[in-house]
């Protein structure tokens, strides 16, 4: 009798505490090299600082869903969570992530700079602290296009000069932007026209008229793999994703910058952690994405540092030892004409527009 | 008689207790120990399976959060008529501040307004950015507040907003299962979406006729395999068993992304096809990103599940049976069409079953080779699940799916009949 008790009280005390030891939390990402420049520049020095375990979870894709649920059934159990920024901004609306002082509770830049100038516009939500710039943008095959490499945008409408497939994503987000831009309408002006019913017909006319040569991608790596495979002669993706192919498979593919679509992924805290665990977390935050953390992930990926004050340090990659710079989205030359992501557009259109794109592409 | 009986007494047992108590007794004890026994079982379903289960029909007409957030805005629109085309009066404006101000506190005006967003695009910013400026409002001196709420955000000045608030106020609604239906709840009542929003009606018919080929496919390909399971000797057939079950033991992913190698245009089919000058180097085909592909990839992965139970039934067929029709001179042909085939009927019946079931609610495999006309509806409910956040939605449309297929096991059972169906 006595054991049995013995050890119904060490799990009831284990189920208590979360099932999480004092020394450990639980870092959720995306996965695959992402994941990889975050534990390099990020967890490995925090954890040679603070000897706190950091167990890693590849849930990002579904945390949004995943945080509601453990809200709903009261045991959160991740710790800091990596996602992008309109998913940041919808789990600030439901309540389901912790709002940050961005002075206090973050790190300042060297020169004294506090974290909000630092960051500056790039502070779109009370929750969110940014880590990265990434675009999505395109790659082409250099072997398919002839003499005529594309240098512009409507490149990917143009059938005629391009023939072949393109990939894009299985989503309205950027192909309407990209649509409207290319059927003559102005930047500035896009979003506008976009949220009357006309201009979101307009939009889907456009791609209309290329819907039988799209391959509609729903994961990060479709793009890569097509142009590594030559099924298409251009498509849309993570910038960082085409570096990988150019620079470490050395396929024969290309960057296309023009309008590229500029968005964000940084951290949150969930909602309703214990006090010391959202210490634990706010101490890892405050560590993670400080000036120089943040330049040194770009030693391992090519986005762009969301400190202002991180850019100049940004370096050559650990293992190729090509400057880094050049790739980054946010480098003058590739960053001539850009679109940023218009995240309180999506949060209320998303619902109306989706549904019109989906069934747009069931017709 | 009266006596006889009163001799006779209840009958007794050992100790003196009535015979037909202490039977009962030893019954219960019995029934409770058998019980005890299926306990962890009975429990782990009620858990894992019914509960969800029915807190997924819940959520598919739960809709407290408008009442729980506003409840006296909600109360003071009662009384406006949202059909007249003009504001409510300041006592609603009155109220949503009161609401507003708790709501703000708490931080349930953003979910609110991502609820009411999928009833009317515009609502989800609308609620952040009044938040804060209506936060502040002191309810009791700061009135009256009708100009002032509108000044915070012009589209409080508008009777829409309130009819769509008012229209979602129940804590129980249709709203969702409308939504499932390409309908709406509007103050008018139900309606059909726009025109250019309808598709989960056209889905649910896709996932249907889809299962069904799947199905269909899965029978003619998995019947003569079986065949040969069940009359080759044992050697080698034990091999062919083991090429079918190698890819059964696979993971799904894998399976799936090999065939995305296979079918694409640059791919291993393809390749060949134009080197053997079967098709034309710019006349590929296109069999991946489309119903075919859908229907080449699923029909592969659920093969192993109609070939098992049509193996099994197969193997008690005995063969003294074909060989006495033989004997009486039928031909190959009668002798299995009226002899071989009836007694395997069982076995189609269970297969079909299994890969009809698991077609209408396979996911993974159709959103990677489905491309835009090869997608099921339940490619809609995972992304109401983890993108919209619709999770109303996601549970009617589930509720629905649920309903659809037993629908069709009760019509499968009446026409086929259910007790037909053996395992092995």
């Amino acid at each position: 009798m006595k054991p049995t008790k013995t050890l119904l009280t060490a799990a009831a005390i284990a189920t208590a505490a979360g099932g999480v030891s004092a020394e450990e939390m639980t870092i959720v990402s995306w996965g695959g090299a992402y994941s990889k420049s975050q534990l390099k520049a990020y967890h490995e020095p925090y954890s040679e600082k603070t000897g706190v375990t950091i167990l890693n979870d590849d849930s990002s894709a579904e945390a949004v869903a995943k945080l509601r649920a453990m809200n709903e059934a009261g045991n959160i159990t991740w710790d800091v969570v990596d996602v992008v920024a309109s998913d940041a901004i919808r789990l600030c609306d439901e309540g389901l992530a912790m709002e940050i002082d961005f002075d206090t509770q973050l790190a300042a830049a060297p020169d004294g700079t506090p974290a909000s100038e630092d960051f500056g516009d790039l502070l779109v939500s009370d929750c969110f602290i940014p880590q990265i710039v990434y675009s999505t943008t395109f790659g082409y095959r250099t072997d398919l296009v002839g003499d005529n490499p594309p240098s512009d945008i409507c490149a990917i409408f143009d059938l005629e000069n391009y023939p072949g497939k393109r990939s894009l994503e299985k989503r309205p987000i950027n192909n309407m932007e990209w649509a409207l831009l290319c059927d003559g309408v102005a930047k500035e002006d896009v979003y506008d026209v976009l949220a009357t019913p006309e201009g979101q017909e307009q939009a889907l006319k456009k791609l209309d008229t290329i819907k039988d040569n799209v391959v509609w991608w729903s994961a990060g790596a479709d793009t890569p793999q097509l142009l590594a495979d030559g099924e298409v002669v251009m498509g849309s993706t993570y910038n960082g994703r085409l570096f990988s192919v150019i620079e470490e498979q050395k396929q024969p593919v290309a960057m296309l910058w023009d309008a590229q679509v500029f968005d964000l992924d940084g951290w949150i805290i969930p909602a309703g952690l214990s006090e010391e665990r959202k210490q634990r977390a706010l101490d890892y935050i405050m560590f993670a994405t400080d000036t120089q953390r943040l330049a040194d992930q770009a030693k391992y990926i090519s986005y762009g540092p969301a400190r202002a004050s991180s850019a100049p340090l940004v370096g050559q990659h650990a293992d190729l030892g090509i400057d880094m710079a050049p790739h980054m989205p946010t480098d003058p030359e590739n960053a001539k004409n850009t679109f940023l992501y218009n995240y309180e557009f999506w949060a209320d259109y998303r619902d109306d527009i989706d549904a019109k794109f989906q069934a747009w592409l069931a017709q | 008689m009266t006596d006889a009986s009163q001799n006779a007494g209840p009958m007794l047992a050992a100790d003196g207790t009535p015979l037909k108590q202490s039977l009962a007794r030893s019954l219960r004890r019995q029934k409770l120990r058998a019980l005890l026994l299926v306990a962890p079982l009975l429990l782990f379903v009620l858990f894992s399976f019914i509960v969800p289960i029915a807190s997924m029909l819940f959520r598919s007409v739960e809709n407290s959060i408008v009442q729980e957030t506003l409840p006296l805005t909600v109360e003071a629109l009662q009384s406006w008529d949202e059909n007249s085309g003009e504001l409510p009066d300041e006592a609603v404006y009155d109220a949503f501040v009161r609401d507003m101000v708790v709501a703000v506190d708490n931080k349930t005006h953003t979910r609110l307004g991502s609820r009411l967003n999928y009833e009317e695009t515009g609502m989800s910013s609308m609620f952040r950015r009044s938040g804060r400026k209506m936060g502040k409002l002191d309810p009791e001196t700061d009135g009256p507040f009708k100009a002032q709420v509108i000044e915070i955000h012009e589209g409080w000045g508008d009777p829409k907003t309130w009819a769509v608030i008012k229209t979602h106020s129940p804590a129980v609604t249709n709203g969702y299962f409308l939504n499932a239906v390409d309908m709406r709840r509007t103050p008018e009542g139900a309606q059909s979406q726009p025109e250019d929003k309808q598709i989960l009606i056209k889905l649910f018919g896709r996932t249907l006729f889809m299962s069904l080929v799947i199905t269909a496919s899965c029978i003619l390909l998995a019947y003569p395999v079986s065949y040969l399971l069940a009359t080759l000797p044992m050697r080698v057939s034990n091999m062919l068993m083991i090429l079918v079950l190698l890819p059964f033991w696979t993971s799904l992913l894998v399976r799936t992304s090999a065939w995305k190698v296979m079918l694409q245009q640059q791919g291993v089919i393809n390749e060949t096809l134009v080197w053997l000058g079967l098709v034309a180097d710019d006349a590929r085909l296109v069999i991946i990103n489309n119903q075919i592909g859908t229907i080449i990839a699923m029909t592969h992965i659920l093969l192993p599940f109609m070939i098992l139970p049509m193996y099994s039934v197969m193997q008690t067929i005995p063969p003294s049976y074909t060989r006495a029709a033989k004997s009486m001179g039928a031909t190959n042909w009668t002798t299995f069409w009226r002899i071989y085939f009836p007694q395997s009927i069982p076995g189609i019946g269970a297969g079909s079953i299994l890969v009809f079931i698991l077609a209408i609610g396979y996911y993974i495999t159709p959103e990677i080779v489905g491309g835009t006309k090869g997608v099921f509806i339940s490619n809609r409910i995972a992304y109401h699940i983890s993108s919209s956040l619709n999770w109303g939605l996601a549970a009617a449309l589930g509720t629905i799916l649920l309903g659809v297929v037993l629908l069709l096991y009760w019509v499968y059972d009446k026409i086929v009949g259910i007790d037909n169906v053996k395992l092995g």
